[in-house]
């Protein structure tokens, strides 16, 4: 059995390198570094995030570099199909089509972020009071937002926008006024999780110390489905606001949303379905992109999630 | 005479997002009729996976056999279509898993579950299979099996459940029954009685066992050999004495010596330090050796091969090579007070 | 279980009262009465449809009126259209989107459980990824966004389903498959991921170690208890179903209670609004009170009886 090329000295003992011992025991490249990497694999998570990052550039350029503006009537010119003049045709007051499209992405995409952010706030103030108080506190927290949740989404919305003058700050109240909740429950759940003995000691127990413990393993293992949901409340609000535009509660006029192109254009669809496609496609193409980022990083973040 | 069932060299590997992980690496053991052999080692070390794979039961994709062979009945496992494994599975092994509460189908019957593999394996009538379940769910000890064989897992007790697992494990009478750690999910004086009714079953049945676990007082109890196993490979085995009296490899002294004594004090449970390998990135050398205390050059790069110290212990460790130092187990993995079974 | 549905009942009752309640005082709080808008009134008639309507009535009055005609579904005059009484409008377009809303979800729970079901035992494959691109586009998609689309190649273009109304089955095909689409995508989604965590289940391997075949391990072990997240996503499909109603029954020319919600916020007919919110709310809570005696027969761990059950 023996190996001819061993030497006697091979076998001296071998001085453990502690370090090394650690190093083989827990491969852990950093939460962050290895979410990335699953995140990367995901192909189409990177086509969301090419799409957006295109989406937000044209919202800015996309109306100067059509030498048009996204209000000017010109109601000689309407109902254009697309053209050379007319990218993407004009409305039926003549607009150009293709301004206004990237002037309703601004609109689209700040109300979507908006809706974002705000739910974010209100979730993270509500969320973390509840969870880090626990007891009565949370019970109380949680059965106050359990009721609101209760109450349909869109129809609290639409009744707060019948009573509410129109504007973009009043859709995006309206929007939030219940939105928030969702995010309130996972921030709770996060911020429970993060107080929990059990998973502090867990961690503690492979030797890490305190604070880099609790950057490295406990927030970012927190942040992960709050920055999971934050991103799907994007697409969300872009529907939401799209829906209201469709019942004639959206944006007012002059302001352009998709949502409000595919609603005006809805009337003529017959005749100019160009003036709904565009629109449409982009409310669509923005949904599928938030959407997938979203799924690519609930994947990347929890790897427990299936493969 | 033959063996009942004869495992060569099996490998198991996963494809993971993080590289293939070597689950299982070269492991070689054998199973008589009526004996049990218990496989231990700690958490990750492959035991699961071994012994899933006994029934072809490890998921494919994700898993592959890496090489080895299984064989029963002359015939090589690792060959069989999933259709005639079916053939296999429950009727001559089967299988018992940790963890009772999740084991058992919580929207179906226990009657239900137990006759189904009575129905399959041995072409019984609705009826007759339920009656049958009455009768295996009296042999395994639940009282008022009658009204019993109707209710759902959740208004079983854990212990009950196992019970019940059992139960559907024998429905058929197998040759081999594959018990995965079936008492860690359990307190104390269940875990006892499953343990116990484990052994009276045998005696009635007649059927071999392989019993997992990494719990030494559960083997000293229950088994006839034991195969220790660390990352992935089979580092020692031998029949119980030898393996309690007479170990040769510094993890089974680890493992000895973190084994509660009966006459010792509890305070110096002595757990090994430091974590099993990384199987995504196996050590070249002895798999042991980032944590043996009298781990010597060689042992990293080389893998020692087995020593055959008896007609049925081997060890791997390169400790017994004859150039290596002279080292003796150290006190604590003395058994010392610690009852041996038989 | 008389017990329990009784706890349920007062609870469904508790939450109409808050509903009821905000809507009255939200109403109350919109801009201009209801008289207030196009048609120029003389103030002597606004006075005197004021006085008819009882809205010089004090407050509390008019609140303790709509309550206590409200539970017995009497929610007043329509504001707009005259001599029609709130609930007669209820009931004659609900029933239209009883129809649709039993149809969608139909469409949507047999094609989503498909889906997600092709999806899990077909898991990376390329049966999986095609359920997965249908379910992340049917996301994507709004479900006003499929009505124009469908509208426009089935009904415009080729002329093979009707444009609009409600007058035979082939009317209800498009705008029942539009409303579908989302809640069926979710739905494939919740079943793929559910059955996928049910396939890898201890007991899943249980059944295959009995020797059972592929097929009865699939469907008799795991679809059952698959289906449980499915069942808990019925309330929200109700609500994902009647506000898509909305905008669908409007698109589609349906004279649905959707459409009558969206032409009584755009007329702001504020009796007709909440009287209509109303309903829809006691429909929901009607339905969620179903949908949980569904699960307690789904899932026998669910005592619905109320001993010790939660
Ligand atoms: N489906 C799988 N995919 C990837 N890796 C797996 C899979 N199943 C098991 N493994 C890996 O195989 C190795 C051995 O696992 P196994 O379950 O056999 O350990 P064990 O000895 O049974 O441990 P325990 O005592 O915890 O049950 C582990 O490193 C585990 O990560
Ligand atoms: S081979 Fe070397 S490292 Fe492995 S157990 Fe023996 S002495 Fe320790
Ligand atoms: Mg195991």
């Amino acid at each position: 059995m023996a190996l001819p090329q061993l030497k006697d000295s091979d076998f001296e003992p071998l001085q453990i390198n502690d370090e090394e011992a650690e190093k083989i025991a827990g491969e852990s490249t950093s939460y962050w570094k290895d979410a990335w990497r699953r995140f990367r694999k995901n192909k189409l998570a990177l086509f969301g995030i090419v799409m957006i990052v295109l989406l937000g550039i044209m919202s800015f350029i996309g109306g100067p570099i059509s030498g048009h503006n996204y209000f000017d009537n010109d109601l000689l010119n309407a109902n254009k199909s697309p053209s050379g003049e007319h990218w993407f045709g004009t409305d039926n007051l003549g607009r150009d089509i293709f301004a206004r499209t990237w002037y309703g992405a601004k609109i689209s995409l700040f109300i979507g972020l908006m809706a974002a952010l705000i739910d974010l706030v209100i979730g993270i103030i509500w969320g973390s009071i509840a969870g880090y108080f626990g007891g009565k506190v949370d019970e109380y927290m949680m059965r106050v937002a359990d009721v609101l949740y209760g109450v349909p989404y869109l129809l609290v919305v639409i009744l707060l926008m019948v009573i509410l003058p129109q504007g973009l700050w009043t859709l995006i109240i309206a929007m939030t006024i219940t939105g928030w909740i969702n995010m309130a429950r996972i921030v709770r759940g996060q911020v429970m999780q993060l107080r929990s003995e059990e998973y502090v000691m867990a961690s503690r127990s492979l030797g890490a110390s305190n604070t880099r413990l609790l950057f490295k393993h406990l927030v970012p293992n927190t942040m992960g489905p709050i920055l999971v949901t934050l991103t799907l409340t994007i697409p969300n609000a872009i529907f939401t606001e799209a829906f209201l535009s469709f019942l004639g509660l959206g944006v007012p006029a002059p302001l352009a949303s998709w949502g409000t192109m595919s609603s005006d254009a809805l009337q003529s669809l017959q005749y100019y379905p160009f003036q709904l496609f565009f629109p449409a496609f982009f409310i669509c193409l923005t949904m599928l992109a938030f959407n997938v980022i979203g799924d690519g990083m609930r994947d990347a973040l929890d790897p427990k999630e299936r493969k | 005479m033959s063996k009942l069932l004869e495992v060569k060299d099996l490998s198991i590997a996963f494809d993971t997002y993080g590289g293939e992980v070597q689950a299982v690496r070269g492991v070689t053991f054998d199973l008589d009729e009526k004996e049990t052999l218990a496989i231990v080692g700690e958490s990750g070390s492959g035991k699961s996976v071994t012994a899933q794979s006994l029934m072809r039961l490890v998921p494919m994709p994700p898993g592959k056999f890496a090489g080895g062979s299984i064989v029963f009945n002359e015939e090589d496992l690792v060959e069989k279509s999933d259709k005639q494994m079916e053939g296999i599975r429950g009727k001559d092994i089967s299988m018992i898993f940790q963890d009772p509460m999740t084991s058992l189908n919580p929207t179906m019957p226990i009657g239900k579950q137990i006759s189904e593999g009575l129905i399959k394996h041995q072409n019984m009538s609705k009826k007759a299979a339920h009656n049958r379940g009455i009768e295996l769910l009296k042999l395994v000890g639940i009282p008022n099996p009658e009204r019993r064989i109707d209710q759902y897992p959740h208004e079983y007790s854990g212990g009950m459940r196992q019970r019940a697992m059992i139960a559907i494990a024998l429905a058929c009478n197998p040759k081999i029954l594959i018990a995965d750690e079936p008492t860690t999910a359990l307190d104390v004086t269940i875990q006892a009685q499953i343990l116990d009714l484990m052994r009276d079953v045998q005696e009635e049945t007649g059927t071999a066992i392989i019993l997992i676990t990494h719990d030494l007082g559960v083997v000293a109890n229950a088994a006839n050999r034991v195969a220790v196993m660390y990352g992935g490979k089979i580092v020692e085995t031998g029949n119980v004495n030898e393996i309690f009296y007479n170990p040769k490899h510094p993890y089974t002294w680890g493992l000895l010596s973190s084994m509660p004594k009966i006459d010792g004090d509890d305070e110096e449970l002595l757990a090994i330090p430091g974590s099993p390998p990384d199987l995504a990135d196996p050590p070249k050398g002895c798999p042991f050796a980032a944590r043996c205390p009298y781990a010597m050059k060689v042992c990293e790069n080389h893998m020692p091969e087995y020593t055959h110290l008896s007609e049925t212990q081997q060890t791997a460790c390169w400790l017994l090579d004859e150039r290596a130092p002279d080292v003796e187990a150290p006190e604590s993995a003395m058994v010392g007070g610690t009852k041996v079974h038989e | 279980m008389a017990k329990y549905l009784l706890k349920r009942l007062a609870y469904i009752i508790v939450s109409l009262f808050f509903i009821i309640t905000i809507t009255f005082f939200l109403m109350q709080a919109a801009p201009g009465g209801p008289f207030a808008s196009e048609k120029k009134l003389t103030p002597a008639l606004e006075e005197q449809m004021n006085e008819a309507y009882g809205l010089n009535d004090p407050l509390y009055e008019q609140y303790f009126n709509y309550l206590v005609n409200a539970f017995t579904f009497d929610f007043g005059p329509s504001f707009k259209y005259v001599g029609q009484d709130v609930i007669e409008i209820i009931t004659r377009s609900f029933p239209y989107s009883l129809i649709l809303g039993i149809e969608s979800i139909l469409i949507a729970l047999s094609i989503g459980v498909l889906l997600g079901v092709i999806a899990a035992v077909k898991h990376n494959k390329f049966g999986d990824y095609t359920a997965m691109v249908i379910a992340v586009l049917g996301i994507s998609v709004p479900s006003f966004i499929m009505a124009t689309v469908l509208q426009y190649i089935f009904a415009i273009k080729l002329g093979a389903l009707p444009v609009a109304r409600f007058e035979s089955f082939a009317h209800t095909i498009l705008p029942a498959i539009a409303l579908a689409t989302t809640p069926l995508a979710f739905i494939a989604r919740l079943m793929r991921s559910s059955m996928l965590d049910v396939l890898n289940s201890d007991y899943i391997k249980t059944a295959k170690s009995k020797g059972l075949g592929q097929r009865v391990v699939t469907y008799k072990h795991g679809l059952r208890n698959a289906i449980l997240p499915v069942v808990s996503y019925l309330g929200p499909l109700v609500v994902s179903i009647l506000t898509g109603s909305f905008i669908i029954e409007s698109i589609f020319g349906i004279p649905g209670l959707g459409s009558e919600f969206v032409v009584s916020v755009t007329n702001r007919d504020y009796t007709v609004i909440m009287g209509t919110t109303v309903f829809f709310s006691v429909l929901l809570l009607v339905s969620i009170l179903l949908v949980d005696l569904l699960y307690g027969l789904v899932d026998p761990r669910i005592k619905v009886a109320g001993k010790g059950g939660k």
